[in-house]
């Protein structure tokens, strides 16, 4: 095993540096071969089959941040490792090496300040640029947007109106994601704000999600199609994303909601758009009658605030249930 | 204080202290309602018969004044305060229901619609939506204010509303000791479905019935043994 001294190879003021191979060349041999083999087969072999997968666009949006994250962090902790390793079987300290002094400091080296800054500032400023342009350009990040999106795939906020005009194959689809304690339910305002525990999409169409919650904060979390907003009472947080490939989608709660978070899941489609339309028209006639119990479509429910309940609970001198908000003492009375 | 003194406080101020930690662990963390058992001398194929009430007060647990389930054990025929039901597989369940409590408004009137039954309905009677004894398959909870409790089980798709007592009757005729007499006013919920394979299905009330507390599903509808358990399914 070689044993050297750790002095830097070109320093004029060692003149054991003369004698030196040329350890960065070796490093870098050793390190760039396997770093483009690994991210070869990172892009190629396991890109495709990197979560969330490609259902809709913004999990494929997804799938590719995953994939340039991944290609770009290999070769650094292959890089750390190589270089590591190389240090440990290379450099020792020689037995008769007393010299525990750091070495020169380097200072006034204009070429070599100007290029880490310049490097630097183009990584961090380019890498923003990146994320930026893919959180919001090509396919939206999946996440909600509040209820004044930022970016939509159409170009316009769909008003109410628009919302609950009925639905034609191609054109976008709203679907009310309305969480409780402990489910989920999705309701289809342009099939006549019919409302189903399951989540059905029809495939290759836009897709417009607005999310609320009819008591605590949840969250909406349809992995395969890369979506995740939260479900807070009284918001409309609207996500957007295009499904392209029919299976099966699992839905979670993703924000810790009471005793049964954790069984608050639930199963949905994406189809191919005729069995949806076929779907929905089904179910639209089937729920009917419950449908008219409802109450009418819109961004935002208040649920606690029912005319007379709280008048009924008065006269019964209870405190408030039925979801609401305030001990006895302070529930509003409704003459 | 001498040092023996000091010694025996320090003593019993840590067994104090791990006895307290002892008590919360057996009495709250671990408290778990028995599991009422429907599977002994179950003959394949022949269905079981389940009777639940649902109360709005119980006198059987260190809190009186939540609503509560109630369910009648096969082998005894006496009311255990439980919400752990152990039944067989694939198997038909038929169940009658009394339900003591007055009304709340659900939440989401989707829940209103019965689903996941023999037939996609339920049969109430002695109650005060106007439909005795007929079989219905929904109930609109914010003109009648005509639900007390639900039997839903998520993951099986089982919705089954209850019809509650109206609070217009007089207190004296609404069961204040749980579990109730037959005496006091109540209506019938008759509904069956069939079990599926072997499993754990949790179950809960979808009524915010909680009271006083924030969006109506604290203390009871967070409780394992009162408003909420868990069909234990054997083959």
């Amino acid at each position: 095993m070689a044993t050297t001294t750790p002095a830097a190879p070109d320093s004029a003021e060692d003149p054991a540096g003369a004698g030196e191979p040329r350890h960065g060349l070796r490093i870098f041999l050793l390190w760039v071969v396997p770093a483009i083999a690994a991210d070869l087969l990172l892009w190629f072999v396991y890109g495709p089959h990197m979560p969330p997968g490609g259902m809709s666009s913004s999990a494929a949006s997804q799938q590719f941040d995953f994939k340039v994250m991944a290609v770009l962090a290999t070769p650094v902790v292959l890089f750390v490792l190589i270089f590591s390793g190389y240090a440990f079987v290379t450099w020792r300290a020689r037995k008769d090496d007393d010299s525990e002094h750091d070495g020169a400091p380097i200072r006034g080296h204009v070429r070599v300040q100007v290029a880490w800054i310049t490097i630097s500032s183009v990584l961090v400023l380019g890498l923003a640029g990146f994320g930026t342009y893919e959180l919001i350009a090509p396919n939206g990040a999946g996440s909600g947007e509040g209820p004044s999106p930022v970016w939509n795939p159409t170009g316009a906020r769909l008003t109410v109106a628009q919302m609950t005009a009925p639905w034609r194959p191609g054109h976008e689809l709203v679907v009310q994601v309305i969480a409780q304690q402990w489910l989920f339910t999705f309701r289809y305002p342009q099939f006549g704000g019919v409302e189903t525990p399951k989540l059905e999409l029809p495939v290759d169409t836009p897709i417009q999600f607005d999310v609320t919650s009819l008591d605590v904060i949840h969250s909406f979390w349809a992995y395969q199609l890369g979506v995740k907003a939260d479900a807070n009472p009284q918001v409309d947080n609207v996500a957007y994303t295009t499904t392209r490939q029919t299976g099966t989608v699992n839905v979670r709660c993703a924000e810790l909601c009471g005793l049964w978070h954790g069984a608050m899941y639930t199963d949905g489609k994406v189809v191919p758009a005729a069995a949806f339309e076929a779907w929905a028209r089904s179910t639209q006639a089937q729920l009917a009658s419950v449908t008219k119990t409802l109450p009418r479509f819109a961004l935002i429910y208040t649920p606690n605030e029912i005319k007379g309940l709280n008048k009924l609970y008065y006269q019964a001198g209870l405190p408030g249930a039925g979801g609401g908000y305030y001990p006895a003492q302070y529930y509003p009375y409704e003459p | 204080m001498s040092l023996l003194a000091r010694a025996v406080t320090l003593l019993v101020a840590f067994l104090a202290v791990t006895a307290g930690i002892v008590f919360v662990v057996v009495h709250i963390l671990l408290a778990k309602p028995p599991t009422v058992d429907f599977t002994a001398g179950h003959v394949a194929g022949r269905p079981v018969d389940m009777t639940v009430m649902t109360d709005p007060v119980n006198d059987v647990s260190d809190h009186p004044d939540w609503v509560s389930y109630f369910v009648r054990s096969p082998q005894t025929g006496k009311w255990v305060h439980s919400t752990i039901w152990q039944l067989p597989a694939h198997t038909r369940i038929n169940v009658t229901a009394y339900e003591f409590d007055t009304c709340d408004p659900l939440r989401n009137q989707v829940m209103g619609q019965v689903t996941g039954t023999i037939g996609g309905v339920m049969s109430v009677s002695g109650e005060t939506i106007g439909v005795n004894g007929k079989a219905i398959s929904l109930v609109n909870s914010d003109t009648t204010c005509g639900v007390a409790h639900t039997f839903t089980v998520p993951s099986l798709g089982i919705n089954v509303p209850f019809a509650g007592v109206p609070y217009a009757v007089p207190l004296s005729k609404v069961c204040s000791l749980g579990p109730c007499a037959m005496s006091f006013l109540h209506t019938t919920t008759t509904f069956s479905f069939v079990t599926p394979g072997p499993g754990e299905y949790r179950w809960q009330c979808f009524i915010p019935c909680g009271l006083a507390t924030v969006d109506g599903n604290g203390h009871a509808m967070s409780t394992i043994g009162f408003m909420t358990g868990y069909l234990d399914v054997v083959s």
